[in-house]
């Protein structure tokens, strides 16, 4: 579980999240939406200590993160698997080495130990047998699985997606999705997307938190949707028309 | 000077929370072949021409019956341990390891790959620069010691083709009054010029924001920042220890 109290952050004289608090379970997708520019992967990298919060206390589980010295959050940042907006998968090194280098890095497994835990990885992304590929030759799509791969391939408590649908079809964007839902319920642990794609909202919104500029204005679940009386939260959700007629059923 | 401050914290940041040895081996042994390797070809090509130039050069300006020919190979080797080796390699390799580091860099930040690196706990500045700063300390210096011989063969194939000077007549003047300090010294330069190069180029790369447009300026800043170190440190250098 993570715990957020009161997150501020302003950078210069623009303040970009005013005082949000709030908690992610375990086990279940915990959705930060809202539109472009609310602060939602401000929010994520204050969480992940990417980037200092000016205000405010993050807890993952019972650890208080954000004023723990380095071997604390060193060790909190171990059991943190992230999925970024592009994949950041590095590019000199194969599918293989990507997911292999965090145990490479933070374990002393041996090797064949290492390469039997990378295949069952690749194979839960369902990219068995692209060990050998580039990043530069694989698809958009494919780059997320990987980047799936290797946040999970070090048994991490936490996984972190930012936006992992952006740039994806929508056939492609619903594998992302159900993806993260399985890996969180499967091996229980505490999963945080910020996405601003209502498919995702949708199908995995179990606990979502709505961000607008800077604060959060709702939090609930994909059921409770239809009727939140929260104006910006329905101008976002019912932007399209498609969505408006849903609303009208 | 907040940009200097800031410099010199993420040189101190280096050498906290590092990762194993091992880890930090193999790293340096790819920087070292990196450098090394990939810089060889323009190093030797670049110094063998100076040595050539300068013979025939100063040749050129020896007009006076009274001064030996064998000066002309004296003033080669004095000019290519103290300075052209050193120095002017110095400023070739800023433009094309320097560069290339702080494209590098640069290109990693903003594909998030340093942010994936640090959200896995690993301190990104350590893990990515370290290495690439002792890779250069150590690959440098041989890089110099090759350009130094090759711009003395090149003068003697230079000297040797024109008829400037005799073979005998050049190598009596590569050894006369030799003082072995210049090479101890050229040597010197040599670990501080790399030490610069590889910091001042990480440290813009590590640093860059934005998109495809800064990492442009950030490689261009790094080799102009790193030129200036040069010469800057070159300077101070001589004063110091000549």
């Amino acid at each position: 579980m993570i715990r957020i109290e009161n997150i501020h952050k302003s950078f210069e004289d623009k303040q970009i999240l005013r005082g949000i608090s709030g908690t992610f379970e375990k086990g279940k997708p915990n959705l930060i939406i809202g539109s472009s520019g609310t602060g939602k992967s401000v929010l994520l990298k204050c969480i992940v200590g990417l980037i200092p919060p000016d205000e405010g206390l993050v807890y993952f589980d019972d650890k208080e993160f954000t004023h723990a010295n380095r071997d604390v959050k060193t060790e909190v940042r171990r059991e943190i698997g992230m999925l970024f907006q592009g994949g950041a998968l590095f590019d000199s090194k194969t599918v293989e080495q990507n997911v292999m280098f965090p145990l490479d890095v933070l374990t002393k497994m041996p090797k064949g130990e290492k390469l039997d835990r990378v295949n069952f990885c690749l194979e839960r992304v369902g990219l068995a047998g692209q060990n050998h590929k580039m990043p530069s030759e694989i698809s958009g799509g494919m780059k997320k699985r990987v980047g799936i791969a290797r946040a999970i391939v070090n048994n991490s408590q936490y996984l972190f997606c930012d936006e992992p649908n952006s740039g994806l079809d929508p056939q492609t964007s619903i594998l992302i999705d159900d993806l993260i839902m399985e890996i969180t319920e499967e091996y229980n642990i505490t999963t945080i997307v910020v996405t601003h794609d209502m498919n995702s909202v949708l199908g995995i919104g179990e606990n979502i938190m709505f961000l607008y500029k800077g604060k959060k204005l709702w939090e609930g679940n994909k059921n409770d949707l239809m009727n939140t009386g929260v104006k910006e939260f329905d101008e976002f959700v019912f932007a399209n028309k498609v969505m408006q007629k849903l609303k009208h059923l | 000077m907040e940009t200097i401050g800031k410099y010199f914290i993420f040189l101190g940041s280096l050498f906290v929370n590092r990762e194993s040895f091992k880890t930090y081996f193999k790293l340096t042994i790819d920087e070292c072949v990196s450098i090394g390797i990939g810089s060889i070809f323009l190093v030797a090509l670049v110094s063998f021409f100076i040595g050539a130039v300068t013979t025939i050069q100063t040749a050129y300006n020896l007009v006076s019956p009274l001064i030996p020919n064998y000066v002309i190979s004296l003033v080669v080797r004095d000019m290519t341990i103290l300075e052209l080796a050193p120095t002017i390699i110095a400023v070739i390799y800023a433009g094309k390891v320097g560069s290339s580091m702080a494209s590098g860099l640069g290109t990693m930040r903003i594909s998030e790959q340093i942010d994936a690196l640090q959200v896995m706990g690993i301190n990104s500045a350590s893990y990515l620069v370290l290495p690439k700063i002792l890779g250069s300390v150590l690959m440098y210096p041989m890089l110099v010691i090759i350009a130094g011989l090759l711009s003395i063969v090149g003068g003697y194939l230079a000297g040797l083709m024109t008829d400037v000077i005799t073979p005998t007549q050049y190598i009596y003047g590569i050894r006369f009054e030799f003082n072995e300090y210049t090479v101890t010294f050229a040597l010197i330069k040599s670990f501080v010029f790399a030490f610069l190069v590889a910091s001042i180029s990480s440290f813009k790369g590590y640093y860059t924001t934005g998109g495809a447009l800064e990492v442009g300026r950030a490689s261009t800043s790094a080799v102009t920042q790193s030129v200036i170190a040069i010469l800057l440190a070159d300077y101070l250098l001589a004063q110091l220890l000549l």
